[in-house]
């Protein structure tokens, strides 16, 4: 099975290099990416048969070599990924001013070739590799936006590293306490203590500044206003996931904090209710869109303290019964906020086009010239606010469950009035959208064909997936700390 | 005796794969649109014919999909979801002819409307076939969003400020709806609906009585904004800016009745009567019906605009249904269950009435309606026919319903209601009489906008719809006595068969 772990790493990184020095770009680029979709499927399927696929690189064996292990949440992220990745790529064939450039070809299979490493790394210092790897092409990413994207790509630049920093110091101090960098092999090497909550607190902060979770946020709205249509939904919809896997994995292998948890909670409900009023109240389209991404890093950040019982083996069993539920239901929004987010950033990309400028009024009369763009915001936006029948309701609906099922209702008040605050966005932009065109006789651009179906596609990807939703949480729960 | 099928989902398809095929329909395909829209709601009407004899005899047809591990998606046909199924197909059939020829006028978006038109089918479909509370939940709020652009179909000002009231209030009742589910789903489990009410959710009454009663009056909460029930109607009167066919289908069938229908799910089915009247919720559910029904007729009395009287008049009417089930006596709950289809039928009537008068004569206030009859006898017949329905003057269906509702609130001993049920009969006949008295009696005058056109009737797509419904609610109430009449249906469901 080390096939279907090292080939979706190693063929975006050829890619990237095909894209970089080849004059092929688009075949190239759509051949990698239909194949990374290959892979993707075969790999959930292998999941779902045998268990968490694993391998070591050269035949060494952990603790000399390099341990590779693909869990339930990492296949199906790599799958969200390489659906993403085929859809942003297809936009940007069909509107090749969207993408920003002959660069973006070779930063954006990067990019994936990091995540992938990511999601398959087994050692916390592989891991950290893979991190950089993606970060260096999302910086790269947002430069692409030309002048003014420079200075939100290098403040991204300078909080990356920091992150990083801060990451690479739990992973010498776990390696120095264990004297091991695979994640099983540390798992329960680790006594509660004062060790394990500085490891857990400098890789939290760590990774929750590359996730975006506020207040470390201040970055993230310049970066995606200036952005190619194309970088914002690989950066909203999965460079943000990446850091959150791993954060999932390493509370879940080391145990957890409760301190710490409680400082998550208060931090993932004000980024909820912050970014949701904040959102509310943009009057540039695509910060309205990033500021809701701050919202729902909040949601996917509640996971670690709801889910903190299902960690802890002495926890009794109501308690840990409604973490478990909490924990499917935040990992089910992390798919789904990955799919429809990457539909509304392409869909507000093309919106910003059709309406000739990227303020939110200067949306009216759009929903008679491009309907079917409309739509797919509309249809994300819901998707996002936890509306049924999408995969954001049945998270929602799954994470509800596990809070008042532990009797978390301070969560069940933060996700109810988060979905209102991202429906009234939607709400907001759709009510514009359909004002009568102010200026109906002036020529405009038009939408071309093959732009509207790849957003299209992923908005409907997030409402049907929603239906049957069994699964996905049979996938999620592969290999997973608390379903053992 | 229940079987696992297909045929659930189909009745669901033969929507929603018309509503997909229309999105994606070029704006000027008028006649495959038609094609379309025609042969899903006959196929509709052939699938839900087809499946009473078999329910009738007992049968149940299922159908599920895992939707999280241990919760089910349900679709099942049973007697009182295939009632409300009936009506929907059949009134979806009618409005569907209807508004052909009502766009065909002021067509714009027509794509946009009749996908959205199908969609909303499809969630009331899926409303009448749950077969337990997650699945209510998902269609419930399907359908919110699949009326918003309809609401909002004509773009103008007033119409996106009443779309925007009206998502406002539906998703906030969601909250409460879901919230509600959930915590319901978290103590008991994946409550599925029974007759007679869940065993999981009475042994939940038994153990934990205050959870169980806030669980349950949240649902009640969530589904008392789309019933329209005081002080939680201020959405309706707003959204009757949609144009005719909406509002039609809105006030008759889709929104409006799924929330009362919601409210007798979650009493009868969920709860049960008398788990409902332990829990002491059926009381204030009795003073809110009553309230209502006073509310909105006294409201209706000052409107001059047709439609919003007519809005208003569906807010008083459609409390019946919930007076009905708040009632705790069977045969007010037959009253209850057979007003969710006669009201449906008058209604429709009445707005099918109203939008044909607005498009032929151009008059949309009730002054300006003087001497409509005379252009118009047989609009202004059905007309005539839906007010008396809904004052509750035999021999039209309303008479049936309030009869019922009557002979139940003498049964349980609160004769107060009957009080409640002649002033508001007396209110119906003070705000519809005048209207009715106006068009055959009076004279036009300078207000009236009556001679603008030279046609005298409307075009048989927009009459015969309104003549049609207007027939079937002297049908309803003359052989109200058949089987597979809405009474004698009505009866089954409460009576068990």
């Amino acid at each position: 099975m080390a096939d279907l772990l090292l080939l979706p790493v190693l063929l975006p990184l050829a890619g990237a290099v095909a894209t970089a020095v080849l004059p092929w770009r688009r075949t190239v680029g759509l051949t990698v990416a239909a194949a990374q979709l290959g892979f993707a499927v075969a790999a959930v399927v292998a999941v779902l048969r045998d268990g968490p696929l694993r391998g070591s690189p050269g035949g060494w064996e952990p603790p000399l070599g390099i341990a590779l292990r693909l869990d339930g949440l990492g296949a199906a992220v790599g799958l969200l990924a390489a659906v993403v990745v085929l859809a942003v790529l297809g936009h940007a064939v069909a509107r090749p001013a969207a993408a920003g450039g002959p660069s973006a070809w070779p930063l954006t299979l990067v990019t994936v070739a990091g995540l992938q490493a990511v999601l398959v790394s087994g050692d916390l210092f592989t891991t950290y590799v893979a991190l950089e790897l993606m970060t260096v092409g999302a910086v790269g990413l947002v430069a692409l936006g030309g002048r003014r994207a420079l200075a939100p790509a290098l403040r991204y630049l300078c909080v990356a590293v920091l992150g990083s920093f801060a990451f690479l110091v739990a992973v010498a101090l776990v390696h120095a306490r264990t004297g091991t960098l695979t994640l099983e092999l540390a798992a329960g090497a680790l006594p509660p203590g004062p060790a394990l909550g500085t490891v857990l607190a400098l890789a939290t902060v760590g990774l929750g500044v590359k996730a975006v979770l506020a207040p470390l946020h201040a970055w993230l709205p310049d970066a995606h206003a200036a952005a190619p249509t194309t970088v914002s939904p690989l950066l909203s919809a999965l460079v943000v996931k990446g850091s959150l896997v791993v954060l999932v994995r390493l509370w879940s292998a080391l145990g957890g904090h409760a301190g710490l948890a409680v400082v998550l909670a208060v931090l993932g409900s004000g980024a909820v209710l912050w970014g949701g009023v904040l959102a509310l109240r943009q009057d540039r389209l695509k910060r309205l869109v990033a500021y809701s991404t701050v919202a729902q890093v909040g949601y996917l950040v509640l996971l670690l303290p709801l889910a903190l019982p299902a960690l802890d083996p002495a926890a009794p069993d109501g308690a840990r019964t409604g973490a478990l539920l909490a924990w499917e239901g935040a990992l089910l929004l992390l798919l789904a906020h990955g799919l429809a987010k990457a539909a509304l950033f392409l869909a507000a990309g093309t919106l910003v086009g059709v309406a000739g400028g990227d303020r939110v009024a200067d949306l009216a009369g759009t929903a008679t010239r491009a309907p079917m763009v409309v739509l797919t915001f509309g249809v994300a936006g819901a998707c996002l606010a936890g509306l049924p029948p999408s995969l954001g309701f049945t998270g929602k609906w799954r994470m509800l469950e596990g809070a008042v099922t532990s009797g978390a209702w301070w969560a069940v008040a933060v996700l109810l009035v988060g979905g209102l605050l991202t429906a009234s966005a939607t709400a907001r932009v759709l009510g514009v959208a359909l004002r009568p065109d102010p200026d109906p006789a002036a020529a405009r651009r038009g939408v071309p064909a093959g732009a509207r179906w790849p957003a299209l596609t992923l908005a409907v990807l997030a409402v049907g997936t929603g239906v049957g939703s069994a699964w996905l949480v049979d996938l999620l729960l592969v290999g997973a700390v608390p379903a053992g | 005796m229940t079987t696992t099928t297909w045929l659930p989902v189909l009745v669901l398809a033969s929507s929603l794969v018309p509503a997909v095929a229309i999105f994606l329909l070029p704006e000027d395909r008028h006649r495959t649109r038609t094609t379309l829209n025609l042969a899903g709601a006959l196929a509709k009407v052939g699938l839900v014919v087809a499946l009473i004899p078999p329910v009738l005899a007992g049968r149940r047809f299922e159908w599920r999909v895992p939707f999280l591990p241990e919760v089910d998606l349900v679709l099942r046909v049973e007697p009182f979801g295939l009632l409300f199924l009936g009506l929907s197909a059949f009134l979806w059939l009618l409005t569907t002819v209807y508004a052909i020829g009502y766009l065909r006028t002021d067509g714009r978006h027509r794509s946009r409307f009749f996908g959205f038109f199908s969609l909303c089918v499809v969630a009331s479909s899926g409303i009448a076939l749950s077969g337990n509370l997650v699945t209510f939940v998902v269609f419930y709020e399907l359908l919110t969003l699949a009326t918003y652009p309809l609401v909002a179909h004509q773009q103008t000002a007033a119409a996106l400020r009443g779309a925007r009231v009206y998502l406002t209030y539906t998703l906030g009742g969601g909250v409460a709806l879901l919230l509600g589910a959930v915590w319901l789903t978290a103590l008991a489990g994946p409550v599925e609906f029974a007759r007679g009410g869940s065993p999981a959710v009475a042994a939940l009454a038994a153990e934990q009585p205050g959870a169980a009663r806030a669980a349950l009056a949240l649902l009640l909460v969530g589904l008392a904004v789309k019933a329209a029930l005081v002080p939680l109607h201020g959405w309706l009167p707003r959204a009757m800016v949609a144009p005719a066919p909406v509002s039609a289908l809105l006030h008759a069938v889709a929104v409006v009745k799924a929330g009362v229908f919601g409210v007798v799910l979650v009493v009868d089915e969920l709860a049960g009567v008398e788990v409902a009247a332990d829990l002491g919720l059926l009381g204030p559910l009795l003073v809110v019906a009553c309230a209502t029904i006073l509310w909105g007729s006294v409201r209706a009395l000052r409107q001059d605009g047709l439609k919003a009287r007519l809005a208003y008049s569906t807010v008083a009417q459609v409390a019946y249904v919930t007076l009905g089930v708040a009632l705790l006596s069977p045969v007010a709950t037959v009253g209850g269950v057979v007003h969710v289809v006669h009201q449906g039928l008058m209604k429709i009537t009445l707005f099918f009435c109203a939008g044909l008068l607005a498009q032929t004569l151009g008059a949309t206030r009730v002054s300006e309606l003087a001497g409509a009859g005379r252009r118009m006898p047989l609009t202004c017949a059905a007309f005539t026919v839906g007010a008396l329905g809904m004052i509750g003057l035999p021999p039209v269906a309303g008479f049936v319903s309030k009869w019922y509702l009557g002979l139940g609130a003498v049964d349980t001993g609160q004769p107060w209601v009957l009080v409640v049920l002649v002033v508001s009969s007396l209110l119906n006949a003070a705000y519809f009489l005048p209207v009715v008295g106006r068009m055959w009696w009076g004279r036009p005058g300078s207000t009236s906008r009556s001679g603008t056109r030279a046609r005298w009737e409307a075009p048989p797509a927009l009459l015969v719809p309104a003549l049609v419904t207007a027939g079937c609610s002297l049908l309803a109430a003359v052989a109200a006595g058949v089987p597979l009449a809405p009474l004698s249906m009505a009866w089954l469901i409460v009576q068990g068969g």
